[in-house]
């Protein structure tokens, strides 16, 4: 019997004598008998040890970033992660427990909850904001959708430098209600169009869509952008890399109506892609529109401080088919690594990350560019950059590579024009002496030429 | 005891991470962009432990105790699982490195995906889901797909029986449908007649939970398959309650063409508080061309030998349903349960999961109505009517249980149970325990009817007692100001 059954056969004997059967078989006699018990054609059990080792092996086969400099961004960030993140994550009081549907019996999670909702609304500027969402695709994807409910219109205008994996996202997310989106090339700058957007913004749009910065690592004009939806009445819907918050001005005071972003970068490994956690923010007058859980602060019957979940007639469980969202669980425990990563960093800590990634990046941009045949396109940046390399891009790489360091995105995937392009990424974890490697290994190749 | 918030422990210049000098030249900010103010609070590193460590013990967990929410299942998560999952290959790896580079997290995703095909008998399966809710959507966009590929473009509406979770309507109706209503019968199924009588060549499919939110086997479920597919629609299976079926009967060949599971339900990954989840989505051959891309692959090769990749070549794909390829933290844990368990493992999860129920069922009816009286499955389904007409609701019970040492059930669900208490022991608890909430269980009945004050006023041994729900709603305070 496994160990994690504590059940020893006496015990279930003498629960079977209670219920008068002779078997456990008999417990099953509902289910039709030609399909009962069927081949499992799976690996056998192994021992814990077993499942450690095999484990550690698949493990061993990746090839990790403690082991590789890398420069990859394009929407997950290698960022340091303190220790102290973990150690709240591992209490088994918080990764064990549920969604907290007793508040008297959840006060933790709904606390932590409460100070995350708090601290995104701090970092985007935005009125209220939930308890996360799946991750930042899918928490673009139903800000559209928001848009949409909020403006009663179906029409979305996104910026093509939104993430391209986000746009693919909210297209499978609105493909079964028919919304009509349409997308904005970009500028000479790597900005929105502003005439294009301008025209495509007639006064059908529920929604413009941007990122900030942006997939092509360019700053939009916010303000401007915020002037150009509200004068078609639309919302302004920006996705953010909260990093980059730590030094930029918030969307909210820039005119932004609801405000989503990955919180990955914020206190959590890679992980190949997720885990990660959504955020969601918006004003609020749309407070009762927005999908998701949201956590309240209120008093017990003493009068003393407490909290629980609430506006809960905009969810599911009470609302059925008329839900703002069929969201149910969401990224609970990657909001808590938010919230402690966020309290350990700061005010000034946070802002000293988004600095070191600022400083270095315009650093490798500033090298590679100095050498023969690279060039770095578009305007003003934070922590990534698009340069156009000598040889494509996946031969960069691949050169890269032998060098053992993990190159930049390669563009030609998803914009046809950049096929010679590359998107770098430079955090707080590359060294300087990681960068002059990177910048001599690509000048390798421009000499090849 | 109550904790003070982050913003009211912080102080001025505090800093709860050292962080490293700047080792390259400065760059001019652009200071037109730059923030005036970042209103984080300062701790330090140890106030921010303190903190976190006194929030946790606020809360109830499966670590501390019995935790039996109906619908939940609340199982044990091993040790070795978070252990595991940290292992840096996994966990230091970038969703957009070079398939070469991540053959071990290719190849672990390729066999997962093979290991619930085979339990759940469908062979095409998706990770990318992220949670239940977000497999079912993904599962309905599929249906949808499916419909329209054939140009079968004028079926619009979805039946759900009344016993559905809340997530089943609020999906449909995010993938552009009607929603009907199907009722149940006296024994808690489906009500086949009225199915056959909704069913027709507008409805899409059938959205079905089983067992079902009852804990209840669907008795007619080969016969609610046969009327659905006569009338060209298809069968959505909600797998949340996979945990009483795994290696006992096989959802693709009960008639199932889609199915989501709950990574952190049945195959033991942590509930995190409410998540991060995995919501695994499972369907049957002919509707594994409309899975979302990516999808991992492999490919043998003589010389090369197998190698893993992530398939985008799938044109009829309803396109991506999340950032990257589902949570692979997640699936770590997922696949470390399943190769501990192997066949023979997961029949006992489901069999030692289905006695516990029925024995608290067996126990417990004495004292708490039973709508549905037949054996369960996973879980077990009472009405707490007859102790509401002492004036002690569901709601009181369930508070009083917090009091006496256990996590209450699911309550007031499925709708269609007045009162209900939805109670799911799972496989991980051991008679004593099952035995010890027997008794506080009886006991509660017992005050509802000598002391029903005790009852309704309880919880008294929580940091809080009852909140204030109204108020919260009435005027939200969602965030915290100075």
């Amino acid at each position: 019997m496994s160990s994690y059954i504590p059940n020893t056969d006496a015990d279930r004997r003498k629960m079977l004598e209670t219920l008068g059967l002779d078997s456990l078989e008999e417990l099953f006699d509902v289910i039709p008998a030609e399909k009962r018990y069927p081949d499992l054609a799976l690996p056998r059990p192994l021992a814990e040890m077993d499942v450690k080792k095999l484990l550690r092996g698949l493990a061993e086969k990746n090839a990790d970033l403690d082991h590789h400099p890398s420069f990859l961004g394009a929407g997950a960030y290698h960022h340091f992660v303190p220790a102290v993140v973990d150690h709240v994550l591992r209490r088994g009081e918080f990764y064990t427990a549920y969604t907290p549907y007793q508040p008297e019996a959840s006060q933790g999670t709904l606390t932590s909850i409460y100070e995350f909702q708090t601290m995104v609304c701090e970092l985007t500027g935005m009125d209220a904001a939930n308890a996360s969402m799946y991750d930042g695709a899918t928490a673009l994807a139903e800000a559209g959708l928001m848009a949409a409910r909020v403006t009663r219109r179906d029409r979305l205008i996104v910026a093509s430098t939104l993430h391209p994996s986000y746009r693919q996202v909210l297209r499978t997310y609105t493909q079964g209600i028919g919304m009509d989106i349409r997308e904005v090339g970009y500028a000479e700058d790597g900005g929105l169009d502003f005439h294009q957007a301008q025209q495509l913004l007639d006064g059908e749009a529920a929604g413009l869509i941007v990122q900030y910065p942006n997939f092509l690592g360019s700053l939009e004009d916010l303000l401007l952008l915020s002037e150009l939806a509200h004068a078609a009445d639309a919302l302004l819907v920006v996705c953010v890399d909260p990093v980059a918050l730590g030094l930029l001005r918030p969307p909210g005071e820039l005119g932004a109506d609801i405000v989503v972003g990955e919180g990955q970068s914020l206190g959590n490994p890679l992980s190949y892609g997720g885990p990660y956690v959504g955020l969601f923010g918006c004003r609020h007058k749309y407070l009762r529109q927005m999908p998701g859980r949201l956590v309240g602060m209120t008093t017990d019957t003493e009068g003393r401080r407490g909290f629980v979940l609430t506006l809960q007639p905009r969810e599911q469980h009470i609302r059925r088919e008329k839900a703002t969202s069929n969201i149910c669980s969401n990224e609970a425990l990657v909001a808590l690594a938010v919230t402690t990563y966020l309290a350990v960093m700061g005010r000034q800590g946070l802002r000293q990350v988004a600095e070191l990634c600022y400083h270095k990046a315009h650093y490798a941009a500033q090298q590679i560019v100095a050498l023969p045949g690279y060039e770095r396109l578009f305007g003003q940046f934070f922590k990534e950059f698009v340069i156009r390399t000598p040889s494509p891009p996946a031969q960069v790489n691949a050169h890269l590579w032998e060098r053992g360091i993990i190159g930049g995105y390669e563009l030609a995937r998803d914009y046809p024009q950049l096929t010679d392009c590359l998107l770098l990424c430079v955090t707080e974890m590359n060294t300087r002496d990681e960068i002059d490697t990177l910048v001599q290994a690509l000048g390798e190749i421009g000499s090849k030429r | 005891m109550t904790e003070p918030l982050l913003f009211e422990l912080s102080s001025p210049g505090r800093i709860g991470c050292q962080l490293p000098e700047l080792d390259v030249p400065e760059a001019p900010l652009p200071e037109e962009l730059l923030r005036q103010q970042l209103p984080l609070p300062e701790l330090s590193e140890r106030e921010v432990v303190q903190h976190f460590t006194r929030l946790s013990q606020l809360n109830f967990s499966v670590d501390t105790g019995f935790y039996p929410l109906g619908s939940c299942t609340m199982k044990y998560n091993p040790k070795l699982h978070e252990e595991v999952a940290r292992l840096p290959g996994f966990t230091e790896i970038h969703p957009w490195q070079r398939e070469s580079t991540v053959q071990g997290a290719l190849q672990l995703m390729y066999e997962l995906q093979q290991y619930l095909a085979e339990i759940t008998g469908l062979p095409g399966v998706s990770l990318q889901p992220i949670a239940g809710a977000h497999g079912e959507l993904t599962g309905m966009l599929i249906v949808r797909a499916y419909h329209v590929h054939r140009g079968d473009e004028g079926r619009s509406t979805v039946l759900v029986p009344d016993s559905a979770h809340g997530t089943n309507p609020a999906t449909a109706a995010m993938c552009g449908y009607e929603v009907l209503t199907v009722p149940s019968d006296e024994r808690g199924n489906i009500d086949v007649h009225e199915l056959d009588r909704l069913m027709d060549e507008r409805v899409a499919g059938l959205m079905l939970t089983n067992p079902n939110t009852l804990g209840l086997f669907e008795e007619h479920i080969l016969k609610a398959a046969e009327i659905v597919h006569e009338a060209g629609g298809l069968i959505y299976c909600d797998g949340a309650n996979m945990n009483a079926l795994l290696g006992i009967a096989k959802p693709g060949e009960l008639g199932t063409d889609v199915l989501h599971l709950n990574l952190h339900k049945t195959f033991s990954t942590p509930h995190g508080g409410g998540g991060p989840g995995g919501g695994a989505t499972a369907v049957t051959e002919e509707l594994a061309p409309f899975l979302p891309v990516p999808v991992v692959a492999l490919r043998s090769e003589q010389e090369a030998g197998d190698t893993y990749y992530l398939d985008y070549g799938r044109p009829l794909s309803i396109g991506r349903v999340s950032g990257f390829y589902g949570n692979f933290g997640v699936m770590v844990k997922a696949y470390a349960y399943l190769r501990s368990l192997g066949a023979p493992g997961l029949r006992q999860v489901s069999e030692n999961a289905v006695l516990n129920a029925n024995y608290l069922l067996h126990q417990l009816k004495s004292d708490y109505f039973l709508p549905y009286d037949r054996s369960c499955l996973h879980e077990c389904v009472f009405s707490g009517k007859d102790q509401a007409k002492l004036g002690v609701h569901t709601v009181d019970i369930a508070k009083r249980l917090i009091d006496l040492g256990f996590h209450p059930p699911t309550v007031y669900f499925p709708l269609i149970v007045d009162e209900a208490l939805m109670i799911e022991p799972t496989e991980t608890e051991s008679i004593e325990t099952l035995d010890a909430f027997i008794s506080a269980m009886r006991q509660i009945a017992q005050e509802a009817e000598t002391d029903p004050e005790l009852v309704r006023d309880a919880p008294r041994t929580t940091p809080v007692s009852r909140l204030d729900e109204v108020a919260a709603a009435r005027k939200p305070n969602l965030k915290w100001r100075r």
